[in-house]
């Protein structure tokens, strides 16, 4: 989405370059020779294996074609069909969508509202809650998922024990199928809550302070400069969260890996989920492949509208 | 009568040192607390249960500090199940990983950035666009590959699909295209060459945002589990996350102790690392032009 920005400006940027000459087979070969490692890597390990996913999405590929990929059998449609009909498929899209609609939102106000505590509410230890709500964000998912499943554990689970101090039997979190899922978005936004606010920090330090000063000599209170000073002003850093948010999010795989299994009655099966085990379980790769551009499909039109409306908006 | 005396208390501050008024009150720093505690409770959590007893667990009502704390999970950790070797394989990954991204992300990086090439719009536009597609795409053909290539449970097998990255690209590139131009002219009017160039001049310039480049690529693969779950099949080349969750989801899924000590061996290298250079971190994502 923002490749088309960027090579505009580098264009722009090439013009005003004092190499005036047009560049001849020199400059090439050295421009080339920085590129080379990464392109070929590149090429090998990122660009081909984008392109023969798609390829096998339309393949029968299974376990006895890891030897001879060349040889397996091209079945049209058929994988982008069958999933149309795979109840399994639409419920792990299901819940996928479920955890973003309610985690992305929750993350990013829980976010902002740090954010703006740090920046504009308190002036003492801000550092010390910065580095406090950011620890988690650079942990191990499967790290965080081990100790929140002893956490919610039903008999010896810190949170059941709490709750029974105020006379709650809690539930088995994980093993109740409405449960299940809220309780991994708690998580999730535990986990990233900290990167929205980092971002959004970083955004707010932009605001020119004269637009608060100008709100509060208009005799603005705290939540009247926040509505229309922060929050109009910080819209691209509360954009691009949104983008970024809902794509990492979108592929949901290690907390119902380690947590439920994708259980209970499926409850917790996401999309990524879904498409290791047909892929590594069922070595069914090329019903995966079709999974995975379902999902890379969902993700880049995700973005592009939300770069389209919120954007047009303002 | 309040009202006035406030506004009149405000003026001069607003002029000198607005950004350092507190706005809110204590029940401010209240809530913030409260919410550090969330944040970290699991973490003390996760140290006081991987410091209990097995037999610790069992007890009902369940404890909260260790009645008798043992080393005992560590342990086992470390003599039974081979956790010296995951965490060896997830340096070994997470170090090649890292050299490879500050190696040659900056050279690519100042080519996009600095250098007139036939090409060039190409690479860009293909690299960039590779920044939003989900991991899932790519590791099916890498599967595959590395099978054929013979590569599965290999170093070389869990380390070549990352030693280099978008991310790695779009934040050298956006630094170096500040660096002014008139510096690297002096520099060719001296006769250097772009290699010259790039190691003597653009490269010490550069240095912190490589550090962040760095910091960020060791966590990602410190902490990275779909490609190596699929990858390292063989116990012998597990990483840490790979040995945690496959404890954890087996036959270990009750061993309460000794994930805990698990999830800390995975953790507390990675909280050093955050510790030490906690301002790396948090500017880098300030200035990768995260900012949108």
């Amino acid at each position: 989405m923002t490749a088309p920005a960027l090579v505009r400006r580098n264009d722009a940027g090439r013009n005003t370059a004092p190499v005036a000459s047009r560049h001849g087979w020199r400059q090439d070969l050295t421009g080339w020779a920085f590129a080379a490692p990464f392109v070929i890597l590149f090429g090998i390990f990122l660009a081909l294996p984008i392109l023969s996913a798609f390829i096998l999405s339309f393949t029968s590929f299974g376990l006895r074609d890891i030897q001879n990929p060349i040889g397996t059998t091209f079945v049209g449609a058929k994988n982008y069909v069958d999933l149309l009909s795979d109840p399994k498929f639409w419920k792990a899209l299901g819940n996928t969508a479920y955890f973003v609609v309610v985690g992305v939102p929750a993350t990013l106000v829980l976010g902002l509202a740090i954010a703006n505590a740090l920046s504009r509410g308190i002036t003492r230890f801000r550092t010390a809650f910065r580095v406090g709500y950011y620890l988690p964000v650079i942990t191990s998912i499967v790290a965080i998922a081990v100790v929140w499943r002893f956490l919610l554990n039903p008999d010896v689970g810190l949170i059941n024990m709490l709750l029974q101090n105020v006379g709650i039997t809690g539930p088995d979190w994980l093993a109740n199928p409405t449960l299940a899922m809220p309780s991994i978005i708690a998580m999730a936004v535990w986990r990233n809550v900290g990167f929205a606010m980092v971002v959004f920090i970083a955004g707010m330090q932009a605001i020119p302070v004269v637009l608060y000063e100008a709100a509060s000599i208009d005799g603005a209170g705290r939540w009247q400069s926040f509505r229309s000073v922060t929050l109009p002003m910080l819209r691209p850093t509360i954009l691009f969260m949104l983008v970024i948010t809902t794509i990492g999010y979108l592929q949901l795989f290690e907390e119902p890996f380690v947590m439920t299994k994708g259980g209970p009655l499926d409850a917790t099966l996401s999309v990524t989920m879904y498409m290791y085990q047909q892929g590594f379980a069922f070595f069914h790769q090329g019903y995966a492949s079709a999974i995975a551009y379902v999902l890379f499909v969902i993700v880049a039109v995700i973005a592009f509208l939300q770069f389209k409306f919120l954007r047009s908006e303002t | 009568m309040t009202a006035i005396a406030a506004r009149s208390a405000d003026t001069p501050i607003l002029s000198g040192r607005a950004g350092k008024r507190a706005l809110g009150g204590w029940w401010i720093y209240l809530l913030l607390i409260l919410g550090i505690l969330l944040m970290v409770g699991p973490f003390l959590w996760m140290l006081l249960g991987s410091l209990k007893p097995q037999a610790e667990f069992l007890v009902s009502p369940p404890t909260f500090l260790p009645h008798a704390a043992t080393s005992d999970n560590y342990e086992r950790l470390f003599g039974k199940l081979d956790f010296p070797r995951f965490f060896f394989n997830s340096s070994v990954v997470a170090l090649a990983v890292t050299v490879g991204n500050i190696v040659f992300c900056p050279m690519l990086g100042y080519a996009l950035a600095k250098l007139p090439w036939h090409g060039k719009r190409l690479i860009m536009g293909l690299v960039l666009a590779t920044l939003m597609v989900p991991a899932g795409i790519t590791l099916i053909p890498n599967f595959v590959l590395m099978s054929n290539l013979g590569l599965v449970n290999t170093y070389p097998g869990l380390i070549l699909p990352f030693l280099v990255g978008p991310f790695g690209v779009f934040l050298t590139r956006q630094f170096m295209y500040g660096i002014p131009d008139e510096l690297l002219e002096a520099a060719r009017i001296d006769g250097a060459n772009e290699f010259r160039i790039f190691w003597q001049v653009v490269i010490p310039i550069t240095v912190p945002v490589l550090a962040t480049l760095g910091i960020l690529t060791f966590l990602g693969s410190w902490n990275s589990f779909l490609y190596p779950l699929v990858m390292a099949q063989e116990p012998k080349m597990y990483t840490l996350p790979v040995a945690l969750a496959t404890f954890a989801t087996g036959q270990h899924q009750a061993d309460h102790g000794m994930l805990m000590a698990g999830s800390v061996v995975l953790v507390v290298p990675v909280l050093i690392i955050f510790i030490l250079f906690q301002r790396w971190i948090t500017q880098g994502i300030a200035t990768t032009g995260l900012k949108g």
